[in-house]
């Protein structure tokens, strides 16, 4: 189980995070939402280490992670994966040698062993036949499927993904939400994604936390979201009319 | 941040990028293509300045050595002394600070702003080691062959000069050349390059290793990193002269 226990985080004067706690489950895919500048990016930046929060606690499984020296903190790293809002793949490297990376850097595997992985986590994404493009040549959705591929190709306890679909079609963008909740369910692991994309939330959220101004406004099931009557959450998830609709329908039939 | 604090970042920057490589066949990997980047991309634009400027040194000691009290070979010497003392370290490095100086920076500020950097970190690798000591371990390794070459073309170049357009004789240039030959002055000019290479690589590597924002950002970091190291090595150099020729 991941833990995040009262965390603050504040850049200069902006207090960006104020107090968020929240528990996260395995094999489960767990979604941040909230608007654009709620803080969703310093979030899970706090959570893996790239930022450091000012108070509270982070427990990867009862490790507490802040409180690690460098050298502690890359081993538990080793267990994470992490897929980024512009999906950061190395601009000099190829797809395979991307995806072979963590492998070259941490494993002792022979080159047969490390080709065998990479095409094996390259068809997991559904995506065969890029191996010696490199980023520049991909599309948007293609690099979101690299990156998923090298998060998981250490085989990582803890997944996050920062805006896995953002600037994709809603078609492939639902191919890639449903990559990710099978991959979760599939290697039983922790996975927390923002999102701002309502047809994720719908599709892939077990667990939904809702984010307003830095804190923690809301949490539940994506049931949950039809029955709340909490004015951020309805605000925030039902701002098309066409949701507002379904809501509606939904209401009436329970 | 005050300078001070600066100062003190790119210290405390020093001591990540010098430790043990994570994994020694990735960093003789980068090694070879770093050796490849900043040093043999640089060797054209460094013989072509060096054999230049060797060549405005010797016409221009000749043109204001006319004397007939002056010998000859007066042109040589002074063409090799400077070549071999400060046109071939500094000259160089300053212009390397222009050219490697300026792509590091920018590398490494756009692996920054694009979140390699980042995604780098999370797979628990440290960043500043991993992509910094490649390259500073080679260009200590080639800047040193870099400057030799420089003051040989320079003197070639001055040669050249001298023929084409007539103002001395090869006998008494090559005399000059061979005149007072002082072996610790090379020794000067290759600690002044070590240090210099040195300099060039992790000042612009600090510039772009805290590079925030975006591609403009970049472009700012670039040209205040070219500005600092350029600063940086006028003022070593002036020292050093002071401390080892002093
Ligand atoms: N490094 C930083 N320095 C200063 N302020 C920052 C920094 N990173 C984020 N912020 C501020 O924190 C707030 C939250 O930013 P964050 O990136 O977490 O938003 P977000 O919820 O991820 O938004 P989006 O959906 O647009 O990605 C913003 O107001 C932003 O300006
Ligand atoms: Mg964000």
């Amino acid at each position: 189980m991941l833990e995040v226990i009262n965390i603050h985080k504040s850049f200069g004067d902006a207090h960006i995070l104020k107090g968020v706690s929240a528990t996260f489950e395995k094999g489960k895919t767990s979604l941040v939402i909230g608007q654009s500048g709620s803080g969703k990016t310093v979030f899970i930046k706090c959570m893996v280490g790239l930022l450091d929060p000012e108070e509270g606690e982070i427990s990867f499984d009862s490790r507490i992670f802040n409180g690690l020296k460098e050298k502690e903190k890359r081993q538990i790293r080793k267990e994470i994966g992490m897929v980024f809002q512009g999906s950061a793949l190395y601009d000099s490297m190829t797809v395979e040698e991307n995806v072979m990376f963590p492998l070259k850097m941490f494993t002792s595997l022979s080159k047969t062993e490390m080709l065998e992985r990479v095409s094996f986590v390259l068809n997991r994404v559904h995506l065969p036949d890029a191996n010696n493009k490199y980023p520049s040549e991909l599309s948007g959705g293609m690099k979101k499927r690299v990156a998923i591929a090298r998060a998981i190709v250490m085989r990582p306890k803890y997944l996050f993904c920062d805006e896995p679909n953002s600037g994709l079609d809603p078609q492939t963008a639902i191919v890639i939400d449903n990559l990710i909740r099978e991959i979760t369910q599939e290697y039983d692991i922790i996975t927390v994604i923002n999102s701002h994309d309502m047809n994720s939330v719908m599709e892939i959220g077990d667990k939904i936390i809702f984010l307003k101004d830095g804190e923690k406004a809301w949490e539940g099931t994506k049931e949950d979201i039809f029955r709340t009557d909490n004015e951020a959450v309805v605000n925030f998830v039902y701002s098309s009319n066409l949701y507002k609709k379904v809501r509606e329908a939904y209401r009436k039939d329970m | 941040m005050t300078n001070l604090e600066h100062i003190g970042a790119y210290v405390l920057m020093l001591f990540q990028v010098f430790r043990k490589p994570q994994k020694w066949d990735v960093f003789w990997t980068s090694l070879f293509k770093e050796l490849d980047d900043l040093g043999l991309k640089s060797l054209g634009i460094t013989a072509f300045i060096a054999f230049f400027v060797g060549g405005v040194v010797a016409i221009q000691t000749a043109l204001n050595v006319d004397s007939p009290f002056i010998p000859k070979y007066l042109i040589g010497f002074a063409t090799k002394r400077s070549m071999i003392l400060e046109f071939a370290p500094t000259f160089v490095s300053v212009i390397l600070a222009g050219k490697v100086g300026s792509y590091i920076t920018s590398s490494i500020g756009t692996m920054r702003v694009t979140e390699q950097i980042d995604a780098l970190e999370i797979m628990g690798i440290n960043s500043l080691n991993y992509l910094v000591l490649p390259k500073v371990i080679a260009v200590l390794l080639f800047y040193p062959i870099l400057v030799i070459l420089a003051m040989f073309l320079g003197i070639l170049g001055g040669w050249v000069a001298g023929i084409l357009t007539d103002l001395f004789f090869t006998e008494d240039y090559i005399m000059g050349i061979q005149l007072e030959f002082n072996p610790y002055f090379i020794q000067y000019a290759i600690i002044k390059t070590v240090v210099f290479a040195f300099v060039i690589v992790t000042v612009s590597a600090y510039h772009g290793h805290k590079v925030s924002g975006g591609a403009l950002e970049v472009g700012r970091a670039s040209t205040k990193a070219v500005v600092w190291t350029s600063v940086v090595i006028i003022l070593l150099n002036y020292f050093l002269t002071q401390m080892l020729l002093g």
